[in-house]
């Protein structure tokens, strides 16, 4: 049996062995992620290391009393040993609840209905995989890591919810390295994510990469800080997006005075009419059930041309504010994160942005963001990788890297001149204890005076 | 004043004795396992490649949390589950499984040795059991109260009664108090001898509060939403002295709302060590590590501007600046006996009176550069292969201290409580921020600043230290958040250090 037989199979039993021994007025929800993952990292073309891991985390939820317990456990795949001790962490779920306060905002458990997605892939042989990566990465100083195999979301419960979400898939996150005639490194960064492997494919994209590598291999231009017009290539703008899920959109976070949004959810600040930002499940790489299988519309706006139209709720946030819940899920760093999020394209073809940008910075990725005054929208970061200096339409030569220091509303709003007609989808290449499901969809963006501040 | 940091001998922790009438549900549990016998485990699977290690991790993680003085979270995590480790050819795979039983690792370890084999061929570097070291030992960290010696009753009710304590005004629209319980036990057994298990109790607390008024909005928490951290038992909560914090820090909230931002200047700058530790790691910790250094994280956390021609010659700060990696530092968060290969860990000058002397790289990275490196071949948990990791990195005190740093001021600023941190991929351009500052004007400390940001670049900061702070004022604290590899890893840090004075830092405020 494959991996998602016997995964299905052990949550099959699991479930029911546990449902069955619940007291009245007790109810449980039982949440799985299961993976089976094989990541292999490499630097300067070769291999650094090599890890599979086959792994199945069961998130329990006990309701007792108006109490609410929660118990995470690796499954060990053992149908018996399983079952057994899911069992036994309901005694003690049951006794912390007796001695706990009574919890206000409890949203009981009930049948958010059923749903069943399986994503297919097609991988390569193993070991013939890593010689095809080796031979097309021959002679470039490559950097990176391929994460290949299925992942599974599933979310059950005693009130007779049953969600399943399985995914197969691979991604290739790597960087290709250069010096330059300063004597300087410099890299390019891309990403290929399918659920089939094509050589042909990712040899023409290290081809591309390496074409880049000759741009870079310019004498780097020093800039000094200031205001300047900049193209933020779609990667660039998708670690922008990113920050929406630092508290900004979650209505949890903004009653607890810490979004990054607050000014915009009041009424004090907008966004241009060009942006436009929403939930959208129809990307298909995140299950649309949260973690208590809660179904999040298929499509939800956030900002619609410049507006405010929704803040992400959870059914908890819901109850404690009295507001209807958008089946929000508590994802990214503040909870209530975006988990499937896409920006509209505007109208300016991708082909034209070079010359649309005339003079300026053109952005090809960014790094390590962070708000820096989230009462402004303010947020902070570097440029990474491939950034060239842009002369009447021209590159004409890399940049060395940038901080800069820039508010939301001048990014969205005030200083957005342009969004490029092509979006491009970006597969969570996140793995933090396991490979996450989620992703996004962004075009880029021209933006003038764009603050560098070192 | 803070109360959390390194336990003192004399620190009174008679305080937790509870009473005999309340619920005895405590905080300890120990969940339904059989014994794993790693030797047996490791027997089922010893004769499948050149060489074979295994590490076990049970790791038991309460969350603990209370938002005005509501229940927020009672969560019990459980990880537990097996690395095996193959050296086929000189070529070490890995495979993870949470399945224990013998069919378990025998699978495993056939996953371990297929890799190891499909990627023999294209290895970065040939390995031996020269980066397996044969160490047989023990570590368990230190507490004095386990979980056990209190009630779950009762700890909820001292988290509540944190909240009531920073809900000093209708302003304070959000006080939380959330607790991080971890038990954590590791074992580590290879084919040529290797026989280690470490034991860990650890603790880590967040009490923090949000004020409003009208649109403006502050934080402000007990040294930082993710600093305080030890190892140590219940006797950590001195509840006490924590409500006294709580108020203060509340207090300190509803004071930002009316302080003036920040002013945009360059001006001398105290940090304090709750914003030292973030200094610490992101500009000495993360620039240090050799597998940075030999390019592994270029396409996820970053290269570095660390060369390996720098050791022995860069003058990373001014001769008050010393740096040490240090594992034995008692109740510090990130120390242990042994890193996860196996080699016994130590402490050693990174960086002595400012000379950079040695990198932060395991065994391997040591073998791959011949850099001068530390035990610290760190793995986030089961299912992952240990990379270079900071553990605790560690700024020793100097022969200043507080009063005359402030006195030796004609206009600076002081920061506390990290808030906000960016840096690039090489470590130079960092940009931090923090919760709460006071100016200083004349040697003496004036009004309290709102907005608190600096930012500058690694190696000059560093040289213009011009105070570091004595032993009575060093704090430790650390973090359970420290990202970093592919696949990606979060681990615990710690960071111990005592106040500091640098000249001329650029740091502004908030605003549009
Ligand atoms: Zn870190």
């Amino acid at each position: 049996m494959s991996f998602i037989e016997t995964t299905r199979m052990l949550f099959d039993h699991v479930s029911h062995a546990s449902f069955s021994v619940l007291k009245p007025g007790e109810a449980l929800n039982l949440d799985l992620y299961a993976e089976e993952q094989t990541y292999i990292r490499f630097n300067r073309a070769q291999i650094r290391q090599a890890t599979a891991v086959a792994q199945r985390n069961l998130g329990v939820t006990f309701q007792g009393d108006g109490r609410t317990i929660q118990f995470a456990v690796d499954l060990t795949g053992s149908l018996e040993q399983d079952a057994a001790f899911v069992r036994s962490l309901l005694e003690r779920a049951r006794a912390e609840a007796s001695v706990l306060p009574e919890d206000p905002f409890l949203v009981p458990i009930k049948n958010n209905g059923s749903s069943d997605i399986q994503y297919q892939a097609d991988h390569p042989f193993e070991s013939d995989w890593i010689k095809q990566i080796i031979s097309a990465v021959e002679g470039v100083d490559f950097a990176g890591l391929l994460s290949k195999g299925p992942q599974i979301k599933a979310v059950r419960n005693s009130a007779g919810q049953d969600h399943w979400f399985c995914s197969d898939s691979f991604f290739i996150d790597y960087s290709l390295y250069t010096v330059n005639a300063s004597g300087e490194n410099k890299a390019v960064k891309d990403l290929y994510a399918d659920r089939a492997w094509s050589l042909e494919h990712f040899c023409k994209a290290i081809g591309h990469g390496k074409n880049q590598l000759e741009l870079l291999k310019r004498s780097a231009r020093r800039l000094s800080a200031g205001e300047y017009r900049v193209y933020l290539a779609p990667a660039a703008l998708e670690s922008i997006v990113g920050i929406f899920s630092w508290g900004a959109v979650s209505y949890d976070a903004w009653k607890k005075g810490q979004s990054g949004l607050q000014k915009l959810i009041e009424g004090n600040a907008f966004f241009s009419e060009k942006f436009s930002l929403q939930e959208n499940f129809r990307l298909g790489l995140a299950p649309q059930f949260n973690s208590l299988g809660e179904l999040a519309p298929m499509e939800l706006p956030i900002i619609q041309q410049g507006q405010l139209k929704n803040l992400l709720v959870n059914s908890r946030t819901a109850k404690e504010f009295k507001i209807p819940s958008n089946g929000a899920d508590n994802v990214g760093w503040k909870g209530e994160g975006l988990r499937s999020a896409e920006v509209n394209g505007g109208d300016l073809p991708e082909a034209k942005v070079l010359q649309h940008l005339d003079n300026g910075i053109y952005l090809s990725n960014l790094h390590y963001l962070n708000w820096s005054d989230p009462q402004t929208a303010r947020l902070t970061g570097m440029t990474r990788y491939a950034c060239f200096w842009v002369d009447h339409g021209e590159i004409v030569a890399p940049i060395h890297d940038l901080r800069f220091d820039e508010s939301l509303y001048r990014i969205f709003g005030s200083c957005l001149d342009a969004l490029t007609a092509e979006t491009r989808l970006f597969p969570s290449t996140e793995t933090y204890q396991r490979r996450d499901l989620s992703g996004c969809k962004v075009p880029g963006a021209i933006v003038d005076n764009f603050r560098f501040t070192l | 004043m803070v109360h959390f940091g390194k336990l003192k001998s004399t620190d009174n922790v008679s305080v937790m004795v509870t009473s005999s009438d309340t619920e005895r549900l405590t905080l300890a549990f120990n969940p339904n396992y059989s014994e794993f016998d790693i030797h047996q485990g490791l027997g089922w699977i010893a004769g499948e490649a050149d060489w074979v290690g295994l590490r076990f991790v049970q790791e038991y993680t309460q969350n603990r949390s209370i938002r005005n003085q509501r229940p927020d979270q009672n969560l019990f995590r459980i990880e537990r589950g097996v690395m095996v480790e193959a050296m086929i050819d000189g070529q070490i795979a890995y495979a993870g499984t949470s399945d224990l039983s013998k069919p378990g690792l025998r699978e495993a370890c056939r996953r371990a040795v297929q890799l190891a084999m499909a990627s023999a061929d294209s290895k970065v570097f040939g390995f031996s059991t020269m980066q397996r070291p044969p160490n047989q030992g023990r570590f368990v960290s230190p507490r004095l109260q386990g979980l056990d010696s209190l009630s779950l009753t009762e700890f909820t009710s001292k988290l509540i009664d944190a909240c009531r304590h920073m809900q000093v005004s209708d302003k304070i629209v959000n006080a939380t108090a959330e607790t991080t319980l971890v038990e954590s036990h590791c074992q580590y057994a290879s084919t040529n001898g290797s026989n280690i298990d470490q034991q860990f109790l650890l603790v880590s607390a967040n009490f923090a509060v949000t004020a409003k008024d009208g649109s403006i909005t502050q934080r402000r928490s007990l040294n930082g939403p993710v600093a305080n951290c030890s190892q140590a038992g219940l006797e950590y909560f001195n509840f006490d002295a924590i409500f006294a914090d709580c108020e203060r820090v509340a207090r300190q909230a509803l004071e930002l709302l009316d302080a003036d931002n920040c002013p945009c200047e360059i001006l001398d700058l105290i940090l304090a060590p709750d914003q030292m530790l973030l200094q610490i790691h992101e500009t000495i910790g993360h620039p240090l590590e050799l597998d940075r250094i030999l390019g592994d994280e270029r396409n996820y956390a970053g290269w570095s501007f660390v060369k390996p021609c720098d050791f022995g010659r860069l003058q990373y700060g001014t001769n008050l600046m010393n740096v040490t990696f240090d594992p034995g530092l008692n109740g510090e968060f990130a120390s242990y006996g042994f890193d996860d290969c196996g080699n016994r860990a130590t402490r050693e000058y990174l960086i002595k009176d400012g000379l950079l002397l040695r990198g932060l790289g395991s065994l391997e990275s040591q073998a791959r550069s011949g850099i001068a490196g530390v035990a610290n071949f760190r793995a986030s948990s089961w299912n992952r292969a240990p990379v270079d990791r900071m553990a605790n990195v560690n700024l020793a005190p100097g022969s200043s201290n507080l009063e005359a740093m402030v006195a030796a001021v004609k206009r600076g600023i002081y920061m506390e409580s990290n808030i906000s941190w960016s840096i690039d991929d090489y470590r130079n351009k960092f940009q931090f921020g923090c919760e709460y500052a006071r100016l200083i004007e004349d040697g003496q400390f004036t009004k309290v600043l709102k907005n608190p940001n600096y930012r500058g670049v690694t190696v000059p900061f560093w040289n213009s230290l011009k105070m570091v702070g004595g032993p009575d004022e060093c704090r430790s604290f650390g973090t359970s958040f420290c990202g970093k590899g592919e696949p990606n890893q979060m681990i615990r840090v710690g960071h111990a250090s005592p106040p500091c004075l640098f000249t001329q830092v650029e740091v502004f405020g908030g605003g549009q």
